[in-house]
């Protein structure tokens, strides 16, 4: 029991980050793409399309960081000093795009709140894929506690991650549009959801390429016999995925290129998860060695089998309640 | 230069957490104000409770939105500045804080969605069904998030093995000995909070002579909910004081600014305690009225801060002077209740200008006598983080002062300008009013922003 508990809880906060990228994926990107519409009324339409959800998407963020401390703690006390600036950065410019949501829409002028929803959502986006570059490139740990310096993290291979996840939230927010907009701002998406998308393959391409040459371990687990034969499918599902992404595009489908863009999320998340497992803070400390006492792990995970189906219904609930598009400036007034 | 990283740490996570702290305050009241206005809607079918729902829930937003962004920062806080204190209470607070999230925070996000934006979507009983499960998820956060403080004031239920907590009775993790005093002061200072704002508000209208009819119905609430609670508070803030005595007694010495404990405890109206004399100097003090309320008895005795080093005593005089700050709004709303609600018997509530002229500025009270009660009780825990388990200075990450420093800059930068333009935009939605009657009803437009919705219902532009 003390064995499987780690992993149940590594499964379960996956599941966690993973609905993190996606839902609060597209909403960042949104704001990532909100410069390129022609004017405020389209940016009205592109923000009204996520309002009823980003609360909920960025409670997952929560989820993620209070998951860590609760299962995780010492994986958690690693991490968030040896992240340090990335992570203040990166709640400091959540907080700005947050309040503009509502601040928008009262204020005066519109432009300001506007700038700060794309700046907050471009910079958080770029913050949380240095961070997750961070992690994969690994932190220096000695007896259990962070020990490396405040600018570990500006590693081009870092920064790299930074660019690529900005894409892939691009990607996301434009085919989320695509799903739930008409008019200009739908059609001006398809274009952009190809462009970023093309992007998004030539990053997973460099890092894929990438962690296997600086990190032996990696090459170990993924081109030695016989995991070859098992994992050879990943990139080439992922290849199939971005050729539909593509295609359902050009064939003007609305929910199918999101859907899709989601799989592509699933494999690259599933790549890194093959690439690093059983490491939680790679390369020194796997998921039993971060782990909470088994009494914190159950009497969590109790709440969790209760409470997790509940707010997996009222987020349906709430999908189902907005479904539909937002038509071409339909207006506030 | 030189920096001091727990100096720091503790400063940033001070400037942060009161910044928070704020808006919770504000919003659990609020919340259950709005629902409490949806159900006498639904019960009486009148349209003004209607009216000033919906115009207490634009206010909502806003506050509700800086609330959230503020509370995500403190989840990566307990890690990025205080990693040592993740590690150590982790085992045992964890679960807390995860029952927050699952239990309170995405039941919040999710159904605040429906209030906001979902008006023309559902029909009113789930409006307000849905406004009354804010107002409960709202509460759910503060039960976890109070018993995760009172655990690191008065921990019980965990035993330490290699320097760590871990739990062995969740009952009693959760419910340690102050916890149920802690929520219930937390709750109540926030109905209280929130009924200042309303009557404040209310107040504005009459002496402009706009909304008269709202501003009449808010105050009336207003000054009936508090007329109860503004002094149940001085009865729960007592007990409470009464839990600290027995569990954290140096807290209350430092309250009181009591150095002798074989003295008894003088009530010091005013003050200045010096740490180097270990005296208070130009004191104005009452002989033993303190120990009579401490103590019910005349010549009642409690530790005094001498009774303990120099090393083991908080910093006395933030502590004595927000508990001073906290004691004197707090007597100072059960005057303004009992007045309010003698001249309501009168009859002469709306007409007296100088009541309304006061009360009209006091919408900001509860929230400094919230953040001098905080002040009170997480200074008043120095030199511990987690009482007797773990100290403060030992509880940090390993992360240079100077990074801290910079990002405490970033931290007031960013917040200064969210509070300063959060204050003036709610003023804005105030100026601005309910919006009548006849123009309320649902219009065919589907609304999806909040401000926006109400602009389709008062029909007014602002831009």
């Amino acid at each position: 029991m003390e064995w499987y508990l780690p992993l149940i809880w590594s499964a379960i906060i996956g599941v966690a980050v993973i609905l993190y990228v996606v839902l609060d994926g597209f909403d960042l990107g949104i704001g990532i793409l909100f410069p390129t519409a022609s004017d405020e009324r389209e940016r009205d339409q592109m923000m009204r399309s996520v309002a009823p959800f980003w609360d909920g998407n960025e409670t997952w963020l929560i989820m993620g960081g209070v998951g860590l401390f609760v299962v995780f703690p010492q994986a958690y006390a690693v991490i968030m000093p040896a992240l340090y600036l990335p992570m203040i950065i990166m709640l400091l410019a959540l907080v700005f795009r947050g309040v503009a949501f509502e601040f928008r829409l009262v204020s005066h002028s519109k432009t300001w709140w506007s700038f700060a929803f794309t700046a907050g959502s471009t910079i958080a986006s770029f913050a949380q894929g240095v961070i997750l570059g961070h992690l994969i490139e690994g932190i220096t740990v000695s007896n259990g506690a962070f020990s490396g310096g405040p600018f570990d993290w500006a590693t081009p291979f870092a920064l790299l991650c930074g660019l690529g996840l900005m894409c892939g939230y691009g990607l996301l927010g434009a085919t989320w549009l695509v799903m739930k907009t008409e008019g200009p701002v739908a059609r001006r998406a398809r274009g952009q959801a190809k462009f970023f998308l093309v992007l998004v393959l030539a990053f997973m391409a460099a890092v894929s390429l990438w962690t296997p040459l600086m990190e032996p371990r990696i090459a170990e687990r993924w081109f030695s016999l016989p995991n070859f034969y098992f994992l050879w499918p990943v990139p080439s599902i992922t290849a199939l995925t971005a050729y539909l992404v593509w295609r359902w595009i050009d064939e003007e489908r609305d929910a199918p290129p999101f859907l899709a863009a989601i799989v592509l999320f699933l494999l690259g998340f599933a790549g890194l998860v093959i690439s690093n497992f059983p490491y939680l803070v790679p390369p020194s400390l796997t998921v039993w060695d971060t782990a909470a006492g088994p009494a914190s792990q159950i009497f969590m995970l109790m709440g969790t089998l209760l409470l997790l189906p509940m707010i997996i219904g009222y987020f349906i609930f709430v999908h189902w309640l907005f479904r539909g598009k937002v038509a071409e400036g339909e207006s506030y007034h | 230069m030189d920096f001091d990283p727990v100096l720091l740490a503790r400063l940033q996570f001070a400037f942060t957490v009161i910044f928070h702290i704020i808006f919770p305050s504000f919003t659990i009241g609020l919340s259950a104000y709005i629902a409490t206005l949806g159900v006498v809607w639904l019960r009486t079918g009148e349209e003004r409770f209607h009216v000033l729902m919906r115009f207490w829930t634009k206010i909502f937003a806003v506050s509700f939105a800086m609330g959230v962004v503020s509370g995500i920062v403190l989840s990566y806080q307990f890690g990025t500045n205080w990693s040592r204190f993740s590690l150590v209470t982790g085992n045992v607070l964890g679960p807390l804080l995860g029952y927050e999230v699952l239990m309170a925070f995405f039941l919040e996000a999710t159904f605040l969605g429906i209030l906001l934006f979902g008006f023309n979507r559902v029909p009113a009983w789930l409006y307000v069904l849905s406004a009354a499960i804010v107002a409960v998820g709202t509460a759910l956060s503060a039960f976890w998030i109070l018993a995760a403080n009172s655990w690191m004031q008065t921990p019980t239920g965990h035993v330490i093995r290699d320097g760590i907590a871990y739990p062995v009775d969740w009952l009693q993790v959760i419910f340690n000995p102050s916890f149920p005093y802690r929520l219930a002061h937390m709750l109540n200072a926030a109905y209280i909070t929130t009924a200042f704002v309303v009557l404040a508000v209310g107040a504005r209208y009459l002496l402009a002579g706009r909304y008269v009819a709202e501003g009449r119905t808010m105050m009336r609430m207003a000054i009936g909910l508090l007329v109860i609670l503004a002094p149940l508070q001085l009865f729960i803030g007592d007990q409470h004081g009464l839990n600290t005595l027995k569990h954290q007694p140096i807290k209350v010495a430092a309250m009181e600014g009591h150095w002798d404990g074989s003295k008894p405890v003088a009530l010091e109206l005013f003050a200045w305690p010096d740490e180097k004399t270990e005296t208070n100097r130009f004191s104005i003090a009452i002989p033993h009225a303190s120990s009579l309320i401490l103590t019910h008895s005349w010549n009642g005795l409690i530790p005094g801060l001498k009774s303990v080093p120099p090393s083991e005593r908080p910093p006395v005089v933030p502590v004595f002077f927000a508990f001073r700050i906290m004691v004197g709004i707090g007597l100072f709303m059960i005057a303004a209740a009992l007045v309010g609600a003698l001249l309501w018997w009168r009859g002469s509530l709306f007409e007296q200008r100088w009541y309304l002229r006061v009360m009209a500025q006091c919408w900001w009270i509860g929230f400094v006598a919230v953040i001098s009660g905080w002040v009170v009780t997480e200074t008043g825990r120095q030199p511990w983080i987690a009482y007797g388990i773990l100290r403060t200075a030992d509880a940090i990450s390993p992360v240079p002062g100077a990074t801290v420093a910079g990002t405490l800059a970033l931290f007031i930068v960013t917040y200064g300008i969210v509070f300063w333009f959060g204050i003036y935009y709610i003023n804005r939605l105030i100026v601005r009013g309910p919006d009548q009657p006849a123009a309320a009803k649902p219009s065919d437009t589907f609304s999806n922003r909040p401000i926006a919705a109400a602009r389709d219902a008062g029909g007014t532009t602002i831009d």
